[in-house]
Protein backbone atom coordinates (compact mmCIF):
# COMPACT_ATOMS: atom_id res chain seq x y z
CA UNK A 1 0.00 0.00 0.00
CA UNK A 2 3.15 2.31 1.48
CA UNK A 3 4.26 1.61 -2.07
CA UNK A 4 1.51 2.51 -4.04
CA UNK A 5 0.87 5.59 -2.31
CA UNK A 6 4.85 6.67 -3.26
CA UNK A 7 4.06 6.31 -6.78
CA UNK A 8 1.02 8.02 -6.37
CA UNK A 9 2.71 10.62 -5.09
CA UNK A 10 5.70 10.50 -7.65
CA UNK A 11 2.78 10.75 -10.42
CA UNK A 12 0.87 14.12 -8.82
CA UNK A 13 4.74 15.51 -8.39
CA UNK A 14 5.20 14.90 -12.56
CA UNK A 15 2.07 16.55 -13.38
CA UNK A 16 1.87 20.20 -12.33
CA UNK A 17 -1.68 20.81 -13.04
CA UNK A 18 -2.83 18.22 -10.35
CA UNK A 19 -3.14 19.91 -6.76
CA UNK A 20 -1.90 18.71 -4.06
CA UNK A 21 -3.37 18.29 -0.44
CA UNK A 22 -2.59 21.11 2.30
CA UNK A 23 -3.75 21.47 5.47
CA UNK A 24 -4.35 25.25 6.93
CA UNK A 25 -2.13 25.09 10.41
CA UNK A 26 -2.57 28.63 11.31
CA UNK A 27 -4.43 31.52 9.64
CA UNK A 28 -3.82 35.31 10.69
CA UNK A 29 -5.28 38.36 9.90
CA UNK A 30 -2.99 41.09 9.46
CA UNK A 31 -5.87 44.04 8.70
CA UNK A 32 -9.41 44.08 8.36
CA UNK A 33 -9.64 42.29 4.82
CA UNK A 34 -6.13 40.55 4.77
CA UNK A 35 -5.12 37.29 5.62
CA UNK A 36 -2.12 35.06 5.82
CA UNK A 37 -2.58 31.41 5.89
CA UNK A 38 0.25 28.59 7.10
CA UNK A 39 -0.22 25.67 5.02
CA UNK A 40 1.60 22.47 5.24
CA UNK A 41 1.17 19.53 3.46
CA UNK A 42 -1.28 16.54 4.70
CA UNK A 43 -0.44 13.24 5.81
CA UNK A 44 -1.38 11.14 2.40
CA UNK A 45 1.33 13.35 0.41
CA UNK A 46 4.30 15.17 3.02
CA UNK A 47 6.87 16.62 1.51
CA UNK A 48 9.38 19.55 1.75
CA UNK A 49 8.24 23.29 -0.17
CA UNK A 50 11.05 24.35 -1.98
CA UNK A 51 10.71 27.53 -3.81
CA UNK A 52 12.61 30.96 -4.99
CA UNK A 53 11.40 34.44 -3.04
CA UNK A 54 9.00 36.18 -6.07
CA UNK A 55 7.43 32.82 -6.54
CA UNK A 56 3.34 31.52 -6.43
CA UNK A 57 1.51 28.58 -5.66
CA UNK A 58 -2.14 28.30 -7.23
CA UNK A 59 -4.23 27.77 -4.22
CA UNK A 60 -8.04 25.92 -4.57
CA UNK A 61 -10.62 26.38 -2.55
CA UNK A 62 -12.45 23.21 -3.46
CA UNK A 63 -15.95 23.60 -5.56
CA UNK A 64 -14.84 27.27 -5.74
CA UNK A 65 -11.89 27.72 -8.08
CA UNK A 66 -8.23 28.53 -8.35
CA UNK A 67 -6.38 31.50 -7.63
CA UNK A 68 -2.52 32.47 -8.14
CA UNK A 69 -1.19 33.65 -4.60
CA UNK A 70 2.74 34.59 -4.07
CA UNK A 71 3.90 33.49 -1.39
CA UNK A 72 4.99 35.36 1.94
CA UNK A 73 7.52 33.03 3.88
CA UNK A 74 11.24 32.28 4.21
CA UNK A 75 12.24 30.41 1.58
CA UNK A 76 14.77 28.75 3.62
CA UNK A 77 11.87 27.03 5.81
CA UNK A 78 10.43 24.48 4.24
CA UNK A 79 8.25 22.67 6.61
CA UNK A 80 5.20 24.94 5.56
CA UNK A 81 4.89 27.42 3.72
CA UNK A 82 3.11 31.25 3.92
CA UNK A 83 0.15 32.75 1.69
CA UNK A 84 -0.98 36.25 2.33
CA UNK A 85 -3.96 37.31 0.67
CA UNK A 86 -6.36 39.58 0.16
CA UNK A 87 -10.10 38.91 0.44
CA UNK A 88 -11.57 40.68 -2.80
CA UNK A 89 -13.20 37.72 -4.85
CA UNK A 90 -14.84 34.56 -4.77
CA UNK A 91 -12.08 32.26 -4.45
CA UNK A 92 -9.81 34.62 -1.80
CA UNK A 93 -13.66 35.04 0.20
CA UNK A 94 -14.00 30.66 -0.05
CA UNK A 95 -10.36 30.52 1.60
CA UNK A 96 -10.80 33.32 4.17
CA UNK A 97 -12.94 31.21 5.49
CA UNK A 98 -11.59 28.59 6.40
CA UNK A 99 -10.14 27.70 9.53
CA UNK A 100 -7.58 25.72 11.17
CA UNK A 101 -7.06 21.93 10.04
CA UNK A 102 -9.17 22.21 6.34
CA UNK A 103 -7.81 21.58 3.15
CA UNK A 104 -6.84 23.44 0.37
CA UNK A 105 -5.39 21.99 -2.91
CA UNK A 106 -2.19 23.61 -3.75
CA UNK A 107 0.10 23.60 -7.36
CA UNK A 108 3.37 24.97 -7.07
CA UNK A 109 5.87 26.87 -6.80
CA UNK A 110 5.11 28.77 -10.44
CA UNK A 111 7.25 31.54 -12.14
CA UNK A 112 10.75 33.68 -12.21
CA UNK A 113 12.03 35.40 -8.63
CA UNK A 114 13.67 38.02 -8.06
CA UNK A 115 17.32 38.44 -8.91
CA UNK A 116 19.03 37.67 -5.49
CA UNK A 117 21.81 36.22 -7.47
CA UNK A 118 22.85 38.71 -10.16
CA UNK A 119 22.47 41.27 -7.15
CA UNK A 120 25.34 40.08 -5.18
CA UNK A 121 27.47 42.47 -4.04
CA UNK A 122 25.18 45.50 -5.48
CA UNK A 123 22.69 47.94 -3.46
CA UNK A 124 19.05 46.83 -3.50
CA UNK A 125 16.14 49.29 -2.92
CA UNK A 126 13.35 47.15 -2.34
CA UNK A 127 10.20 49.64 -3.01
CA UNK A 128 6.84 48.10 -1.91
CA UNK A 129 2.82 49.54 -2.10
CA UNK A 130 0.45 47.92 -0.24
CA UNK A 131 0.06 44.24 -1.06
CA UNK A 132 2.87 44.38 -2.91
CA UNK A 133 4.77 43.46 0.66
CA UNK A 134 4.14 39.56 0.69
CA UNK A 135 5.82 39.43 -2.32
CA UNK A 136 8.91 41.03 -1.45
CA UNK A 137 9.13 39.79 2.17
CA UNK A 138 11.20 36.42 0.72
CA UNK A 139 13.82 38.29 -0.80
CA UNK A 140 14.01 40.35 2.84
CA UNK A 141 14.29 37.14 4.39
CA UNK A 142 16.89 36.46 2.10
CA UNK A 143 18.71 39.53 1.71
CA UNK A 144 19.02 39.28 5.91
CA UNK A 145 20.21 36.10 6.24
CA UNK A 146 23.49 36.76 3.41
CA UNK A 147 23.28 40.33 4.27
CA UNK A 148 27.56 40.93 3.44
CA UNK A 149 26.64 39.26 0.06
CA UNK A 150 24.78 42.58 -0.76
CA UNK A 151 25.48 46.36 -0.14
CA UNK A 152 23.40 48.97 0.90
CA UNK A 153 19.79 47.83 1.03
CA UNK A 154 17.18 50.43 1.67
CA UNK A 155 13.15 49.34 2.00
CA UNK A 156 10.51 51.61 1.14
CA UNK A 157 7.09 51.10 1.74
CA UNK A 158 3.54 53.14 1.16
CA UNK A 159 -0.06 51.50 2.34
CA UNK A 160 -2.99 53.39 2.21
CA UNK A 161 -3.64 53.99 5.84
CA UNK A 162 -1.73 53.05 9.47
CA UNK A 163 -4.33 50.22 9.87
CA UNK A 164 -3.64 49.09 6.53
CA UNK A 165 -0.25 48.38 6.89
CA UNK A 166 0.99 44.91 6.31
CA UNK A 167 3.37 43.33 8.80
CA UNK A 168 4.01 46.62 11.16
CA UNK A 169 5.85 44.32 13.97
CA UNK A 170 8.55 42.86 11.42
CA UNK A 171 8.33 46.79 10.17
CA UNK A 172 9.42 48.09 13.28
CA UNK A 173 12.31 45.28 13.83
CA UNK A 174 13.88 45.57 10.29
CA UNK A 175 14.07 49.69 11.16
CA UNK A 176 15.97 48.25 14.48
CA UNK A 177 18.47 46.71 12.59
CA UNK A 178 21.39 49.40 11.77
CA UNK A 179 22.32 47.77 8.27
CA UNK A 180 19.26 48.42 6.66
CA UNK A 181 17.48 51.76 5.76
CA UNK A 182 13.35 51.46 6.45
CA UNK A 183 11.48 53.92 5.32
CA UNK A 184 7.45 54.08 5.27
CA UNK A 185 4.32 56.09 4.39
CA UNK A 186 0.80 55.91 4.38
CA UNK A 187 -1.34 57.90 1.78
CA UNK A 188 -3.66 59.17 4.49
CA UNK A 189 -3.75 59.24 8.24
CA UNK A 190 -5.26 61.28 11.19
CA UNK A 191 -2.73 63.28 13.74
CA UNK A 192 -1.90 60.28 15.93
CA UNK A 193 0.19 58.79 13.46
CA UNK A 194 3.65 60.55 13.72
CA UNK A 195 5.18 58.57 10.44
CA UNK A 196 5.36 59.73 6.75
CA UNK A 197 2.57 61.12 4.39
CA UNK A 198 2.62 60.82 1.04
CA UNK A 199 2.36 58.47 -2.01
CA UNK A 200 5.50 55.62 -1.42
CA UNK A 201 7.57 57.90 -4.13
CA UNK A 202 8.00 60.30 -1.81
CA UNK A 203 10.33 58.25 0.00
CA UNK A 204 13.14 58.48 -2.56
CA UNK A 205 14.10 61.89 -1.43
CA UNK A 206 15.59 60.46 1.88
CA UNK A 207 17.49 58.05 0.49
CA UNK A 208 20.57 58.77 -1.60
CA UNK A 209 21.01 55.93 -4.57
CA UNK A 210 23.93 55.44 -6.77
CA UNK A 211 22.37 54.75 -10.15
CA UNK A 212 25.91 52.25 -11.20
CA UNK A 213 24.91 50.29 -7.88
CA UNK A 214 21.36 49.56 -7.11
CA UNK A 215 19.48 47.01 -8.26
CA UNK A 216 15.35 47.92 -7.81
CA UNK A 217 12.95 45.79 -7.09
CA UNK A 218 9.16 46.75 -6.83
CA UNK A 219 5.69 45.60 -5.85
CA UNK A 220 2.69 46.53 -6.17
CA UNK A 221 -0.47 47.64 -7.75
CA UNK A 222 0.71 48.68 -11.79
CA UNK A 223 0.00 52.18 -11.46
CA UNK A 224 2.45 52.63 -8.50
CA UNK A 225 5.02 51.00 -10.09
CA UNK A 226 4.71 52.91 -13.12
CA UNK A 227 5.51 56.25 -11.07
CA UNK A 228 8.09 54.55 -8.98
CA UNK A 229 10.15 53.09 -12.05
CA UNK A 230 9.68 56.83 -13.70
CA UNK A 231 11.62 58.17 -10.57
CA UNK A 232 14.24 55.56 -10.75
CA UNK A 233 14.65 56.23 -14.16
CA UNK A 234 14.85 59.94 -13.59
CA UNK A 235 17.80 58.82 -11.06
CA UNK A 236 19.83 57.09 -13.60
CA UNK A 237 18.76 54.24 -12.51
CA UNK A 238 18.83 51.94 -15.74
CA UNK A 239 15.77 49.84 -16.83
CA UNK A 240 17.86 46.68 -16.19
CA UNK A 241 18.41 46.76 -13.03
CA UNK A 242 15.02 47.68 -11.97
CA UNK A 243 12.50 45.09 -11.50
CA UNK A 244 8.81 44.63 -11.24
CA UNK A 245 6.27 41.80 -10.14
CA UNK A 246 3.19 41.84 -12.36
CA UNK A 247 -0.24 40.24 -11.36
CA UNK A 248 -2.36 38.75 -13.78
CA UNK A 249 -5.71 36.42 -13.97
CA UNK A 250 -4.01 32.93 -14.19
CA UNK A 251 -5.47 29.54 -15.45
CA UNK A 252 -3.08 26.78 -16.00
CA UNK A 253 -0.06 28.74 -14.58
CA UNK A 254 2.21 26.54 -16.86
CA UNK A 255 2.15 29.26 -19.99
CA UNK A 256 -0.88 26.50 -21.72
CA UNK A 257 -3.77 28.28 -21.64
CA UNK A 258 -2.54 32.24 -22.46
CA UNK A 259 -4.78 33.99 -20.36
CA UNK A 260 -2.09 35.48 -18.89
CA UNK A 261 -0.56 36.68 -21.82
CA UNK A 262 1.40 39.62 -21.70
CA UNK A 263 2.68 40.83 -25.27
CA UNK A 264 5.28 37.94 -26.00
CA UNK A 265 5.33 36.81 -22.64
CA UNK A 266 3.31 34.72 -20.03
CA UNK A 267 2.76 36.20 -16.78
CA UNK A 268 2.85 32.92 -14.89
CA UNK A 269 5.56 31.39 -16.64
CA UNK A 270 8.25 34.14 -18.10
CA UNK A 271 7.17 36.23 -14.81
CA UNK A 272 5.40 37.41 -12.44
CA UNK A 273 8.99 39.29 -12.00
CA UNK A 274 10.67 40.75 -14.48
CA UNK A 275 13.46 42.83 -15.41
CA UNK A 276 11.89 46.28 -16.54
CA UNK A 277 14.00 46.74 -20.00
CA UNK A 278 11.85 43.19 -21.09
CA UNK A 279 8.81 45.35 -20.52
CA UNK A 280 9.74 48.40 -20.70
CA UNK A 281 7.60 48.55 -24.52
CA UNK A 282 4.58 47.17 -23.51
CA UNK A 283 4.36 48.34 -19.66
CA UNK A 284 2.47 51.24 -21.00
CA UNK A 285 -0.32 49.74 -22.98
CA UNK A 286 -3.17 49.53 -20.73
CA UNK A 287 -5.21 46.79 -23.05
CA UNK A 288 -2.53 44.52 -22.05
CA UNK B 1 30.73 74.85 11.52
CA UNK B 2 28.87 74.78 7.98
CA UNK B 3 28.14 78.15 6.87
CA UNK B 4 24.57 79.22 5.73
CA UNK B 5 25.70 79.32 2.05
CA UNK B 6 27.40 76.25 2.08
CA UNK B 7 24.78 74.72 3.55
CA UNK B 8 22.29 75.95 0.87
CA UNK B 9 24.86 74.71 -1.78
CA UNK B 10 24.41 70.94 -0.51
CA UNK B 11 20.78 71.61 -0.08
CA UNK B 12 19.31 69.09 -2.90
CA UNK B 13 17.03 72.00 -3.92
CA UNK B 14 19.67 73.99 -5.21
CA UNK B 15 21.89 71.28 -5.93
CA UNK B 16 24.75 72.67 -9.31
CA UNK B 17 22.85 76.16 -8.89
CA UNK B 18 25.45 79.07 -10.28
CA UNK B 19 27.45 80.57 -7.26
CA UNK B 20 26.25 83.86 -8.29
CA UNK B 21 22.37 82.92 -7.61
CA UNK B 22 23.60 81.33 -4.63
CA UNK B 23 25.07 84.64 -3.21
CA UNK B 24 22.18 86.16 -3.51
CA UNK B 25 20.02 83.58 -2.42
CA UNK B 26 22.10 84.18 0.63
CA UNK B 27 21.32 87.12 1.49
CA UNK B 28 17.67 86.30 2.12
CA UNK B 29 18.05 82.94 4.23
CA UNK B 30 18.31 82.70 8.26
CA UNK B 31 19.14 79.48 10.28
CA UNK B 32 15.43 78.76 12.08
CA UNK B 33 14.99 75.68 14.57
CA UNK B 34 10.94 75.04 15.47
CA UNK B 35 10.13 72.85 18.17
CA UNK B 36 7.70 69.55 17.77
CA UNK B 37 4.52 70.88 17.84
CA UNK B 38 5.38 74.41 16.95
CA UNK B 39 3.30 75.76 14.42
CA UNK B 40 5.22 77.31 11.67
CA UNK B 41 2.44 78.56 9.78
CA UNK B 42 -1.55 79.11 9.82
CA UNK B 43 -3.72 78.34 6.52
CA UNK B 44 -4.78 82.24 5.37
CA UNK B 45 -1.37 84.05 6.74
CA UNK B 46 1.26 85.91 4.80
CA UNK B 47 3.43 83.71 3.20
CA UNK B 48 6.75 85.27 4.11
CA UNK B 49 9.25 82.65 3.77
CA UNK B 50 9.96 79.17 2.11
CA UNK B 51 11.65 76.49 4.40
CA UNK B 52 14.56 74.57 2.72
CA UNK B 53 14.37 71.51 6.01
CA UNK B 54 17.75 69.74 7.10
CA UNK B 55 16.20 67.42 9.77
CA UNK B 56 13.30 66.79 11.16
CA UNK B 57 9.76 66.21 10.03
CA UNK B 58 6.33 68.66 8.98
CA UNK B 59 2.72 67.78 8.79
CA UNK B 60 0.99 69.53 6.26
CA UNK B 61 -2.77 69.88 7.11
CA UNK B 62 -5.46 71.39 5.38
CA UNK B 63 -8.73 72.50 7.84
CA UNK B 64 -11.45 70.52 6.76
CA UNK B 65 -13.80 72.59 8.94
CA UNK B 66 -16.68 70.36 10.30
CA UNK B 67 -13.84 67.50 9.28
CA UNK B 68 -11.52 68.99 11.26
CA UNK B 69 -7.78 69.39 10.25
CA UNK B 70 -6.75 66.58 7.62
CA UNK B 71 -3.37 65.75 7.10
CA UNK B 72 -2.17 65.92 3.84
CA UNK B 73 1.69 65.33 3.17
CA UNK B 74 4.55 65.28 5.24
CA UNK B 75 7.61 67.12 4.69
CA UNK B 76 11.31 66.20 5.89
CA UNK B 77 15.10 66.26 5.54
CA UNK B 78 15.82 67.66 1.98
CA UNK B 79 12.53 68.86 0.76
CA UNK B 80 11.21 72.14 0.32
CA UNK B 81 8.43 73.58 2.34
CA UNK B 82 6.23 76.35 1.33
CA UNK B 83 5.51 77.56 -2.41
CA UNK B 84 2.89 80.10 -1.82
CA UNK B 85 5.51 82.69 -1.16
CA UNK B 86 5.99 83.02 -5.15
CA UNK B 87 2.19 83.23 -5.86
CA UNK B 88 0.32 85.84 -5.51
CA UNK B 89 -1.44 86.99 -3.19
CA UNK B 90 0.90 85.20 -1.00
CA UNK B 91 -1.09 83.47 1.63
CA UNK B 92 -0.64 79.96 2.73
CA UNK B 93 -3.26 77.24 1.92
CA UNK B 94 -2.53 74.92 4.19
CA UNK B 95 -1.11 74.96 8.31
CA UNK B 96 2.55 73.36 9.08
CA UNK B 97 3.30 72.16 12.09
CA UNK B 98 6.43 70.14 13.45
CA UNK B 99 5.65 66.67 14.00
CA UNK B 100 9.56 66.86 15.59
CA UNK B 101 12.17 69.04 16.15
CA UNK B 102 12.94 71.03 12.89
CA UNK B 103 16.35 72.42 11.81
CA UNK B 104 15.61 74.22 8.33
CA UNK B 105 16.67 77.10 6.62
CA UNK B 106 14.05 80.42 5.74
CA UNK B 107 14.15 82.06 2.87
CA UNK B 108 12.74 85.62 2.83
CA UNK B 109 9.76 85.42 0.08
CA UNK B 110 9.81 89.10 -0.22
CA UNK B 111 13.53 89.12 -0.23
CA UNK B 112 13.86 86.63 -3.21
CA UNK B 113 11.34 88.09 -5.25
CA UNK B 114 13.22 91.31 -5.22
CA UNK B 115 16.19 89.83 -6.73
CA UNK B 116 14.26 87.70 -9.29
CA UNK B 117 12.81 90.64 -10.11
CA UNK B 118 16.25 92.04 -10.46
CA UNK B 119 17.52 88.87 -12.12
CA UNK B 120 14.91 87.24 -14.60
CA UNK B 121 17.51 84.47 -15.50
CA UNK B 122 17.89 83.88 -11.92
CA UNK B 123 14.00 84.00 -11.46
CA UNK B 124 13.53 81.57 -14.19
CA UNK B 125 16.01 79.45 -12.48
CA UNK B 126 13.92 79.39 -9.21
CA UNK B 127 10.16 78.98 -11.18
CA UNK B 128 12.31 75.87 -12.83
CA UNK B 129 13.17 74.23 -9.61
CA UNK B 130 9.79 75.33 -7.75
CA UNK B 131 7.66 73.90 -11.02
CA UNK B 132 9.27 70.42 -10.42
CA UNK B 133 8.43 70.48 -6.85
CA UNK B 134 4.89 71.85 -7.53
CA UNK B 135 4.48 68.80 -10.18
CA UNK B 136 5.58 66.46 -7.97
CA UNK B 137 3.80 67.72 -5.60
CA UNK B 138 0.54 67.55 -8.11
CA UNK B 139 1.70 63.91 -9.58
CA UNK B 140 1.51 62.73 -5.89
CA UNK B 141 -1.81 64.09 -4.86
CA UNK B 142 -3.52 62.46 -8.16
CA UNK B 143 -2.01 59.07 -7.46
CA UNK B 144 -3.44 59.59 -3.59
CA UNK B 145 -6.61 60.58 -4.98
CA UNK B 146 -6.68 57.05 -6.88
CA UNK B 147 -6.74 55.28 -4.00
CA UNK B 148 -4.17 53.01 -5.66
CA UNK B 149 -4.49 50.78 -2.73
CA UNK B 150 -8.15 50.05 -2.62
CA UNK B 151 -10.36 47.52 -3.49
CA UNK B 152 -10.65 47.89 -6.90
Amino acid sequence: MEKILEKRIDTMQLDPMIPLRAKVKKIFWETEDVFTFELVYDEENRRDFSFKPGQFNMLYSFGVGESAISISSDSDKHGSVLHTIHKVGYVTSALSKLKKGDIVGLRGPFGSSWPLDITKGRDVCIIAGGLGLPPLRPAIYHIFKHRKQYGKVTILYGARSPRDIMFPVELEAWKKKHDVQVEVTVDRADSTWRGHIGVVTTLLSYTELDPEKTTAMICGPEIMMKYTVDELMKNNISDKNIYVSLERNMKCALGFCGHCQYGPSFVCKDGPVFSFSNVTDIFEIREL
Amino acid sequence: MEDLSGILKNHPFLKDLDENYLQQITSCASNVVFKENDIIFKEGDEAKSFYLIRSGKVALELNGREKGNVRILTIGSGQILGWSWIVSPYKWHFEAHALEDVNAIALDGKCLREKCEEDPKMGYEMIKRFTQILEQRLRSTRMQLLDVYGKS
